[in-house]
């Protein structure tokens, strides 16, 4: 019986996966060869997608990237352990896989995301075993000494966050996943949970016990399908197997899981406006404070927290406060799930401890541009994140220097553009992008949105050029100081960086032809 | 797509609305529900959610609209979602999108005029390493490039 691993994982299966997988089963069928696919998560490693492993006493042996067309030739491969054009080598020892500090992804694309048993046969669920053992206040202590921050882009102490919550008395508490993953570039929420969706529902389970919350809701965007039928399987294996529900693994502990469907806004990746679109409202952003530590879902103490910053907590709490925090540099601990996007060769999902240079990040790991021209910018943080150009490509990945050279670092996306980027069209997109996502409720963000497309058309028309760029600046300004949430506040750093890294991009459209060339 | 859902009918809509009314923070459970039995979320289901929820008209049709999601007629057979975030736009997107267009003879946001093709612009699938990206009622594809998204429209246009 040969054992064949092939991701379903979206990024996968948008790139032939499923016929893949098929293919391989009629092949093997026609040969009378006994096979078993297991699908899997991604390894993360796109370009080479779809990927196809086997087992073998070496270790797993990849493939990749494979079409229906190589099918036949790689079986024969797969049965000899013979040599194969496509044949990458022992998967764990793939430079760019093997470069990873992999934590949060460490089962991602080995094993069956749907099983429990898999999952705990790597490691999973121990430290669910382990906070079980402990008190509330020991698993507090944990998660504060992992130096742990929210990994959603703000960067606020997890266990900070949590402690409020234990802190605080009421009849219910929740325990709610940010899975609304709206920044483009950004995609390792639905990795993992589609990858290794129990990772996600242990670290909620853990912070349930931790603060004495019984349910629990992950908000998953409406944008990915795959990532929301996943998550109901897993809730539903881990439900199956005593993990979930009453009596948590014969403990005197209960929580439930339930997940929601958003509905394609993406102010919604704002925690308070999430909290109201799960209440049932329109997604508009709630004044703080009081926090959602306080005063959260339905009013009650809600700890709120992205896909990652849950992901993070069972490697932490089977005992890794230690080696988590010793990851990292300064006040950014433990490692980062970055996201190679764009115009990028190597593009996909690199695991690494904070402090990687931007610069290593695109032309060593992520080997330049995919159309081969040279990198022109880089925008790091999702739509709210900050272009930046070559020079500052020696910025190391770390909240408080991406903050010092008027960036962020967000949710660990870069989205990679060549020399044929129209930068004033960037800044115009930004403007655009916020005027229509903008839940409305602050003038900032809803009418100065408007006023930023508006200003940025007259100059790249030509009109009073340096007068209307002035316009911008301050427009930004107010936005910035003056909005309820990120993304008024936000969006003047892809604008503001755009204008100040590549100004002359900003004038009449003629003008800027020339100077590409 | 469209002749896969059922036609609006009230007594149908009041048992998907009844399925999920106990729910805590229900509407957009049943919007979503309706949505997928209907196609869309027809007007005369908005008074009926209102009264299930102890909420008013304008609350429910408030939530309603402010949804990219819910539509508020039906679609076309096919939807055709082009993902145009940044990522997308690095990869060549926006040629692409420009493309689809030009095919279709409809902007996007638009149905052709036969109800064939509904053509959707979509922020991020999160494909965002294999870019540029589509769904394709609901089957992903990415990597996309003239000779692909010149397939997918042919695809819905079928």
């Amino acid at each position: 019986m040969m054992r064949i691993f092939v991701s379903r994982d979206a990024g996968a299966v948008a790139v032939g996966a499923d016929e893949v997988a098929l293919a391989l089963t009629q092949a093997a069928g026609q040969r009378g060869i006994a096979i078993e696919i297991v699908r899997t998560g991604s390894r993360g490693l796109y370009w080479l997608e779809p990927l196809v492993e086997i087992a073998t006493p070496n270790g797993r042996i990849a493939f990749g990237p494979v079409a229906t067309a190589d099918v036949s030739s790689l079986l024969d491969a797969m049965a000899a352990d013979g040599p194969h054009a496509l044949r990458l080598g022992v998967t764990d020892e793939i430079p760019w896989l093997k470069r990873q500090t992999r934590l949060t992804f460490a089962r991602c694309g080995v094993i069956d995301p749907r099983s429990v048993a898999d999952y705990c046969a790597h490691d999973g669920y121990k430290g669910l075993a382990r906070a079980l053992t402990l008190t509330s206040d020991a698993i507090l202590a944990d998660v504060t000494a992992s130096g742990l921050r929210g990994r959603g882009g703000a960067g606020f102490p997890t266990g900070i966050k949590w402690k409020t919550v234990a802190q605080s008395s009421a009849d219910r508490k929740y325990i709610v996943c940010n899975a609304d993953e709206g920044d483009s570039g950004t995609f390792a929420d639905r990795m993992i949970m589609e990858g290794d969706p129990l990772v996600v529902i242990e670290g909620m389970t853990i912070a349930g016990i931790a603060v004495g919350a019984t349910s629990g809701y992950i908000y998953i965007r409406s944008e990915y399908p795959h990532a929301v039928a996943t998550m109901n399987a897993a809730i539903q294996a881990a439900r199956s197997c005593g993990y979930l529900g009453a009596r948590i693994g014969g403990s005197a502990y209960s929580f439930d899981l339930e997940v929601r469907v958003g509905a394609g806004a993406y102010v919604c990746g704002e925690e308070t406006s999430l909290l109201e679109s799960l209440e049932g409202r329109r997604g508009i952003v709630r004044a703080k404070p009081p926090l959602p530590a306080h005063k959260g879902l339905f009013g009650r103490p809600t700890v709120i927290n992205n896909v990652l910053s849950f992901a993070a907590i069972p490697f932490i709490l089977a005992g890794g406060a230690k080696a988590y925090t010793d990851y990292g540099m300064g006040r950014s601990r433990g490692t980062m799930p970055i996201q190679l996007a764009g115009n990028i060769r190597h593009g996909g999902l690199f695991e690494t401890a904070f402090g990687v240079t931007l610069g290593e990040l695109i032309d060593d790991i992520g080997g330049g541009t995919a159309s081969g021209r040279p990198v022109r910018a880089v925008q790091v943080g999702g739509p709210l994140g900050a272009y930046f150009p070559r020079a500052l490509f020696d910025t190391p990945f770390d909240y408080e220097a991406f903050a010092a050279r008027d960036g962020l670092i967000g949710h660990g996306g870069i989205v990679v553009f060549d020399d044929s980027v129209d930068m004033a069209k960037q800044a115009r997109f930004a403007m655009e992008f916020c005027a229509v996502e903008s839940c409305g409720k602050c003038t900032p963000c809803r009418i100065g949105s408007t006023r930023g497309v508006e200003t940025i058309d007259k100059i790249r028309r030509g009109e009073r050029v340096g007068e209307n760029i002035a316009v911008v600046e301050d427009l930004c300004n107010t936005m910035k100081f003056g909005s309820l949430c990120a993304l008024g506040g936000f969006t003047p750093y892809p604008v503001l960086s755009a204008l100040k890294h590549f100004k002359e991009d900003f004038g009449p459209v003629p003008a800027r032809l020339q100077a590409a060339e | 797509m469209t002749s896969a859902y059922e036609p609006w009918n009230e007594a149908r809509g009041a048992e998907i609305i009844a399925e999920h009314d106990k729910l805590e923070g229900a509407t957009l459970v049943i919007l979503h529900a309706l949505q997928e039995a209907f196609g869309y979320v027809p007007e005369p289901a908005i008074p009926m959610i209102a009264a299930a929820l102890s909420l008013s008209r304008a609350e429910v049709h408030g939530v309603f609209t402010f949804y990219h999601d819910f539509r508020h007629e039906p679609a076309g057979r096919h939807v055709l979602k082009l993902c145009r975030a940044e990522a997308c736009q690095a990869a060549g997107g926006d040629a692409l999108a420009a493309r689809a267009e030009a095919k279709l003879g409809i902007a996007l946001g638009h149905t052709t005029a036969d109800a064939r093709v509904t053509l959707e612009p979509i922020y991020c699938l999160g494909l965002c390493a294999t870019a540029p990206s589509a769904m394709l009622d609901g089957r992903v594809v990415g990597r996309l490039n003239e000779a692909r998204i010149d397939a997918l429209v042919a695809e819905a246009q079928r």
